[in-house]
């Protein structure tokens, strides 16, 4: 694979085709703040806060760092006053959508913004919408237990119906993935309760401590190929 | 479940993802909502996970999940029906009708509807029901169009 080079901060670099120019960025130790972004996933460009400056002067304009390619002889801005200024009006939309996010919070604060001009809908909402878990559920799990349903104002993460998943394993990837910690899960006498439906929790043969929920080792015996029996025994005891 | 009907639906298509919405579509206007049973032999038949069905059946506004009734009144309420007293006409239905704006009447007649734009800007304000455009109406000549579908 060919490298390109480019600009950032004009400093001259490069990088192989096809590295996002947040990948990019980031590998020079330059930090964007992310929200939405994981590097085992595609990239959607939801939460819009690695937004970053390209162009040459005066035609530049901002672009989601997470989504776009980088570019033979491209001029990457990423703290100019622009971005800033962009980054602290996301944040401020955030905020007002998500007002009892400590992460969100953490970053409005470290960019200097305390409280939002925009009036909050839910001042109880913790959701940003990012699509994070949806995605991971998807293209990592591999089950797509839940997805978006309906439409701005009323978009919300769910399982179809809003009825507990006949294909959810209970594996909690969702809720380890969310930025913001709005899934949650409980686990009682050896039950996990995760999108309204309980499962089994298998204890380790060896030590007894919990591993993971029946479903979920069913489901990765079955992806493996490995009999299922082989994660009865947790990591530590193996 | 009435399979056949489903399946006279499928058998139309080639079964491949990108033929979610047509098939939705289809079944919208067979069974005039998308029935949950029927959702879910969608989504195995077209190789979908059931959540992205369920996503797409939740995001347009032309599929509903509960039956609409047998004729669908959309009442244009975007700007030039707006200024023309689109919304006045929408309360006047509703009046009439006695539902709220989104909701079925009791006969499950009606089902009245309020669009952002149907296109035609130059008769507003305008409405729809079923197929049929009517233009320029009035409060006045809503129980005279109401009374066709009756």
């Amino acid at each position: 694979m060919g490298e390109v080079s480019f600009y950032i901060n004009d400093l001259y670099t490069s990088a192989p085709v096809g590295t996002t120019l947040l990948e990019a960025v980031r590998s020079m130790d330059i930090e964007i703040p992310t929200l939405c972004h994981h590097p085992d996933l595609k990239s959607e460009g939801q939460c819009r806060l690695c937004l970053v400056e390209i162009g040459d002067w005066p035609q530049t304009r901002l672009v989601n760092s997470c989504t776009y390619p980088v570019e033979k002889g491209l001029k990457v801005q990423t703290h100019s006053e622009n971005v800033l200024q962009a980054r602290r009006l996301v944040l401020e939309l955030l905020l007002a959508r998500a007002p009892k996010a400590e992460i969100i919070q953490k970053l409005a604060a470290e960019h200097g913004i305390s409280q939002s001009r925009f009036t909050s809908e839910d001042p109880e909402e913790l959701c940003i919408l990012c699509g994070l878990c949806v995605r991971t559920c998807r293209d990592i799990v591999g089950v797509s237990a839940i997805g978006m349903i309906n439409r701005t104002p009323a978009k919300m993460v769910s399982t179809p119906f809003k009825e507990p998943s006949e294909v959810c394993i209970g594996c909690g990837s969702c809720a380890f993935v969310c930025p913001t910690g709005v899934i949650t899960y409980t686990e009682k006498n050896g039950i996990r309760s995760i999108w309204g439906r309980d499962f089994e929790l298998v204890a380790c043969e060896t030590c007894g401590s919990y591993i993971a929920p029946r479903a979920s080792l069913e489901y990765w015996a079955k992806q493996t190929g490995d009999p299922v029996e082989r994660y009865y025994i947790c990591r530590n005891c193996r | 479940m009435d399979l056949q009907r489903l399946e006279g639906i499928l058998s139309r298509y080639a079964c491949q993802p990108a033929d979610l919405i047509p098939v939705l579509q289809d079944i919208q206007d067979s069974y005039n909502y998308l029935p949950k049973d029927e959702l879910k032999v969608v989504a195995e038949r077209l190789h979908l996970p059931l959540a992205q069905v369920f996503s797409v059946a939740t995001f347009f506004t032309m599929f509903s999940l509960v039956p609409k009734g047998k004729h669908v009144c959309k009442v244009c309420v975007g700007t030039t029906c707006h200024l023309k007293g689109g919304q006045r006409l929408a309360e006047s239905l509703s009046n009439r009708l006695g539902v709220d704006i989104g909701y079925t009447t009791k006969d499950m007649n009606f089902t009245l509807e309020t669009v952002a734009c149907l296109g035609s800007c130059a008769q507003a304000p305008v409405m729809m029901i079923d197929d049929t455009y009517y233009a320029r109406v009035t409060v006045d000549k809503v129980p005279k169009i109401l009374k066709k579908y009756q």
